[in-house]
């Protein structure tokens, strides 16, 4: 009976994960091809809970403060305080830090929150491991980046990001370098960084759980090594959680990093 | 005659090969914070955002080539 049970989740298993794992069937069949329309999927869902989370959580957290926060009140507090203080004023100084604090909160509890339905049971995937959702956020801090830039120094802005201190005979070699690294690498990495975590992560505890499946259909010798397997799940599902806090955490360090390069005076 | 036959994707070939050096840089860099921090414990909050700057600089090499090995796997490269 259970040998027969297994089976049948084996033979539904797609081994060994592959990209086709990301696109989960529609929610609401729409159109021609119904089952595979992608105007309403699970991702879909997980994008607009996200939105509906944050907005209502620090609404609600922060309707009435009190001088004594209550403990929502005290949670909601701590987070923007965090991006604000450790990140913000740190590495803005106090002026700019407390302008783009609001921006850069937003921008850390919503990748948060996005990531974390990688290892909420149910939903187990992150938006973040579709690229549009990275490359959406990336665009939005190298805009932002390159405007306040050019706020700040005017046309200047080109002279001030791609010449370097340097001697004159070595400045045909760094502009070029200067100009790939600013303004074609960092979108890219930023936008690529956050998506290929997310997506190794799952891909990983795809790889973990898939395999116990397979494994212990496979045969008598393999079959016990799919508990380990699964014990390896629960363990990956707590790195993916540290994975997650620390991209949340190193794209908002990277954009506030990019914004102090273009509102620094000098280099 | 046949002897042995390999078969799959050359992509992981290729992303062992490709961690080699981010996972050389990686440790170097927390090697540097942690020698940091021992020897002027009082900076450790200062440097800390650099090193996770420096981090994510050095990991995101790793991580193309994840992506790039699901990328071109179906290529025949």
């Amino acid at each position: 009976m259970t040998g027969q049970t297994t089976t049948v989740l084996a033979a539904d298993v797609p081994w060994p994960p592959s990209v086709h794992d990301f696109f989960a069937p529609a929610i609401a069949p729409w159109g021609a091809d119904g089952y595979t329309s992608p105007w309403f999927t699970k991702i879909t869902l997980m994008l607009w809970l996200s939105v509906a989370i944050l907005i209502l959580y620090f609404l609600i957290s922060y309707r009435k403060p009190k001088l004594v926060p209550t403990k929502k009140q005290w949670i909601a507090e701590s987070i923007y305080g965090f991006v604000r203080n450790n990140i913000a004023v740190d590495m803005l100084g106090t002026k700019n830090g407390v302008r783009f604090a609001p921006y850069l909160a937003t921008l850390f509890s919503f990748i948060f929150v996005m990531n974390l339905w990688g290892i909420i049971p149910f939903f187990q995937i992150s938006p973040n491991s579709h690229i549009a959702f990275p490359i959406v956020l990336a665009v939005t801090t190298y805009v932002i980046f390159i405007v306040q830039g050019i706020k700040k120094h005017g046309a200047g802005y080109l002279k001030h990001t791609l010449i370097l201190p340097a001697p004159w005979f070595i400045q045909p070699i760094l502009i070029p370098i200067e100009f790939f690294s600013t303004f074609l690498v960092r979108p890219f990495s930023l936008a690529v960084r956050l998506f290929a975590n997310m997506f190794a992560g799952h891909m990983l505890l795809l790889v973990f759980t898939l395999g116990g499946f397979v494994m212990i259909n496979s045969n008598a010798l393999l079959s016990p090594v799919s508990l380990v397997s699964w014990v390896m799940t629960i363990a990956l599902t707590f790195l993916d959680f540290a994975v997650i806090a620390l991209q949340a955490y190193v794209f908002t360090v990277l954009t506030a990093s990019y914004i102090q390069g273009s509102l620094s005076e000098e280099h | 005659m046949i002897v042995a036959e390999v078969f799959g994707s050359t992509a992981a070939i290729g992303y062992g090969l490709a961690a080699i050096g981010p996972g050389v840089g990686v440790g170097l860099i927390f090697a540097a914070y942690i020698q940091s921090t021992a020897r002027q414990p009082e900076s450790a909050r200062i440097t800390q955002p650099f090193m996770w700057i420096g981090f994510a600089v050095v990991e995101v090499l790793a991580l193309l080539a994840i992506a790039f090995g699901f990328i071109w796997q179906g290529s025949g490269l």
